[in-house]
């Protein structure tokens, strides 16, 4: 066995982040002189412009921050499916994405075929724990102790399979997520606050407050009880945990089917926000700096990195967007993960490895 | 030799020869037609509606009339999922099968296509969408984009603006935002709104939006409330649209002011907003419903008899009649090919010259059940667009009406911008062939 030991992660204020602290406030002072030298010029625009506009409207501050509140805590749930997969089978799962589409369409369908709403619900769960048990099945016990590329390999299977037997199944068509149907609220509350009014979806509270619900009974789950131990183990190595008699079979189907009812909820939450078609699969890749920032085996980084990333974005896209035309969204999240990464590159709350040669 | 082993080389060679000479017979008896399709992917629920409607049409004409002049057509869908690297090898099936025209069916299949098509002597029909630029049928004689460009839409969008206001003196100090997706087919619009907000006197702001966040528009919706733009354009594609209609009534954006360029007028698009989503608009140049004779009779041959893919109630939907318009102009250009050359099986290069020739009349659109159902469409040796003219389309909460007059595009200010954009385009390909193809003497 190779002799490999995972640290816990250090103290957050460790050099790294004394040294990243300095860099930012060099940062500032230099802004603020430069400011000063050129009151109309870009450095204006950049550092001194953008946090007036906070001060002026406050209201929109406000909101902005919301909204990257509430896509940090749906980015946090997706990172969570792919976090759980990691940890127990060590490979990223590619299939995480059409999972949230299959399992959204399964729902949608279901209802449309006349099942009740929640009856749908129950069902399109016991389809997802099928599919766990068949992937644990069909793809992973005959790859067991095959390096990891190998089994990253096969969620590409897994995802091809998954849009073709989907879209048979399904066809492409675009279908209206069932929110009504499910007592998912509707409409807004608006706060007339800060001089302005900041309006929270009733949707994106509930949003916020199942996914929130659901990462902490995932973290609590797998902290606490006798399978969340089981799983911690078998993330550290396959063959130590086997020879003290913990089943890595049903390690993985739990760990599937967990990440198939994470795949569900995303697909409603999203669902609700656009509509039910293939193109669902490309959200899951928001996850991605999400991982990169929060490690890919933390929980807790994927909660934290999944906030950084979603107020980050939003308050980037807000306020510095205009400059460059907009649409900076998109790479700014990778941008905020390797701002991180430069400091701590096992990312915020992943671990450490020391390997012993 | 044997004498049986003889009888069977003999047997075989027949058998060949039978099928060498029955093989072009069969083919002399239709027109293949090759179309890009994407019934699956991320902007699947735009293609099938679509392809549907292209689908229904050739498959009405072999049914009712046998074919165009006589010749059944073989309509064939390429699979592209909207992606523009598999779209070139269904181009090149398509160059292999001989097809009379392609149909690349997204900008990005389009402008990967002109260069090769140019070479190849293929026709490309993009129907409303692709190179603006290509409507310039001197640089450009294979491409054709009739009925109108991108360009003439976003001029159109002003005018209806204009008209909203009350003329074009008031879109002085007015702010007009473009949403778009950041792609070659969302920016095509930008050159030309920029041009007619100079000439008078509004702001265009832009809104982008990359692909993987077409359902995540959470903050450019924020920026559109902080900019309070007077009306919105968006010029979106796929799951992109709905969100955009649902975030349009989440902000309290006025619905009525969101209108969207004709592939964001999907009646799925609308739907997704419920009924707060009533009063969205979008521009059209084909009319929603099943109220034509033509849509009568693809519902008689096609769908009744179990030969369409499309579920009845959508048949007539508004992207699946825009399917319908685009094989109906394919079809007018064969008939048009076919008298012409006084040939029944054309080629690609009498395909061209029926394009360039075309002309849909009032009265031919009476003939082919299309009364009211589009306006007339006329082609010609320099002018491969037409620059037709277009309507808004209103959203009732349950289907696609007629929200306004037929509007011209500001056809004098969108001219000279394709004529100078072609030459660009021509100047930086290099060694760009010079138009060798003669003008019908009738254009």
């Amino acid at each position: 066995m190779s002799d490999v030991a995972a640290q816990p992660a250090p103290n957050l204020l460790a050099n790294g982040w004394i040294k990243a602290g300095l860099i930012v406030i060099g940062l500032i002072a230099a802004a603020i002189v430069g400011a000063r030298l050129d009151p109309t010029g870009t450095i204006h625009a950049i550092f001194v412009d953008p946090f007036n506009q906070m001060a002026q409207a406050p209201d929109l501050l406000a909101q902005t921050i919301w909204e990257g509140l509430v896509s940090g805590v749906l980015y946090a749930l997706i990172a969570l499916g792919f976090v759980l997969i990691f940890k127990a089978s060590g490979v990223f799962n590619f299939a995480q994405g059409i999972m949230v589409v299959f399992a959204a369409l399964t729902l949608v369908g279901l209802y449309e075929k006349g099942v009740p709403a929640f009856l749908a619900v129950i069902l399109t769960l016991g389809v997802m724990f099928a599919l766990a048990v068949t992937i644990e099945r069909v793809v992973l016990r005959p790859l067991v102790n095959q390096p990891d590329i190998i089994l990253f390999m096969a969620t590409f299977g897994i995802t091809y399979f998954l849009i073709g037997f989907g879209e048979s199944v399904f066809g492409g068509s675009p279908k209206q997520m069932i929110t009504d149907q499910l007592y998912l609220p509707k409409g807004a509350i608006d706060l007339k606050i800060l001089g302005g009014i900041v309006s929270l979806q009733k949707i994106d509270i509930a949003a916020a407050i199942i996914a929130s619900l659901m990462i902490a009974v995932l973290a609590l789950f797998f902290q606490y009880t006798r399978i969340g131990r089981a799983l911690r183990a078998v993330a550290d190595s396959h063959k130590a945990a086997l020879s003290v008699g913990i089943s890595l079979n049903q390690i993985w189907v739990i760990v599937w089917f967990t990440a198939g009812i994470v795949a569900l909820i995303t697909g409603i939450m999203w669902g609700a926000r656009s509509d039910v078609s293939f193109a669902l699969e490309i959200v899951a890749l928001k996850a991605l700096p999400v991982l990169i920032l929060g490690g890919f085996t933390s929980i807790p980084g994927a909660i934290v990195g999944g906030l950084i990333i979603g107020i980050g974005e939003k308050l980037g896209e807000f306020y510095w967007g205009p400059l460059i035309g907009g649409g900076i969204e998109s790479w700014l999240a990778y941008f905020i993960a390797l701002g991180f990464l430069l400091f701590r590159p096992q990312g915020l709350f992943g671990d450490k490895i020391i390997e012993r040669i | 030799m044997k004498k049986s082993s003889i009888i069977r080389s003999v047997a075989l060679g027949a058998l060949l020869a039978a099928g060498a000479i029955a093989a072009p017979a069969n083919a002399q008896d239709t027109i293949y037609v090759a179309n890009n399709a994407y019934r699956t992917g991320p902007f699947s629920g735009s293609g099938i509606p679509i392809g549907d409607g292209m689908r229904d049409y050739f498959t009405m004409l072999n049914e009712r009339d046998g074919g165009i002049g006589g010749v059944r057509i073989n309509f064939e869908e390429c699979e592209t999922g909207y992606d523009t690297k598999k779209s070139i090898e269904c181009y090149e099936q398509a160059k292999a099968k001989n097809t009379v025209v392609y149909s690349p069916w997204s900008t990005g299949a389009t402008l990967a296509a002109i260069p090769r098509a140019h070479i190849d002597k293929i026709p490309i029909l993009s129907m409303a969408y692709g190179l603006s630029a290509s409507a310039d049928g001197s640089q450009f004689p294979w491409v054709f984009i009739p009925p109108l460009t991108y360009w003439d839409g976003a001029s159109i969008m002003v005018r209806h603006m204009a008209n909203e206001l009350g003329g074009m003196d008031k879109l002085k100090g007015k702010k007009l935002g473009l949403i778009h997706l950041d792609a070659p087919f969302g920016k095509e619009p930008i050159p030309v709104l920029e041009n007619l907000a100079k000439k008078y006197g509004f702001e265009v702001k832009l809104y982008p939006v990359a692909a993987a966040d077409m359902q995540n528009q959470g903050s450019l919706w924020l920026s559109i409330r902080r900019d309070r733009p007077d009306f919105l354009y968006n010029q979106g594609w796929g799951a992109m649209n709905p969100t955009a209609v649902k975030e349009a009534i989440k902000n309290n954006f006025p619905i009525g002011k969101l209108v969207g360029v004709w592939w964001a007028g999907g009646d799925d698009d609308a739907r997704a907003g419920g009924a707060e989503a009533k009063g969205y608009k979008s521009l059209n140049f084909n009319a929603a419903g099943t109220n034509f004779p033509v849509i009568q009779d693809i519902v008689k041959h096609v769908v009744e008899k179990g030969k369409s893919l499309a579920p009845k109630e959508k048949v007539g939907e508004n992207l699946y009649n825009r399917g319908v318009y685009n094989s109906m102009l394919v079809a007018e250009a064969i008939r048009n090919a076919q008298k012409l050359t006084g040939k029944k099986v054309i080629t690609g290069d009498d395909m061209r010259r029926g394009l360039e020739t075309l002309n849909v009349t009032e009265a031919r659109l009476k003939e082919i059940g299309m009364e009211g159902f589009a306006a007339p469409v006329k082609v010609s040796c320099a002018d491969h667009s037409g620059h037709h003219k277009a309507y808004v389309a209103e959203w009732d909460g349950t289907k696609w009406t007629k929200g306004s007059d037929w509007m011209e595009p500001l056809k004098e200010e969108v001219r000279p911008l394709i004529e100078a954009n072609a030459k660009d385009y021509v100047e930086k390909a290099g060694n760009w062939p010079k138009r060798t193809e003669s003008c019908e003497k009738s254009s």
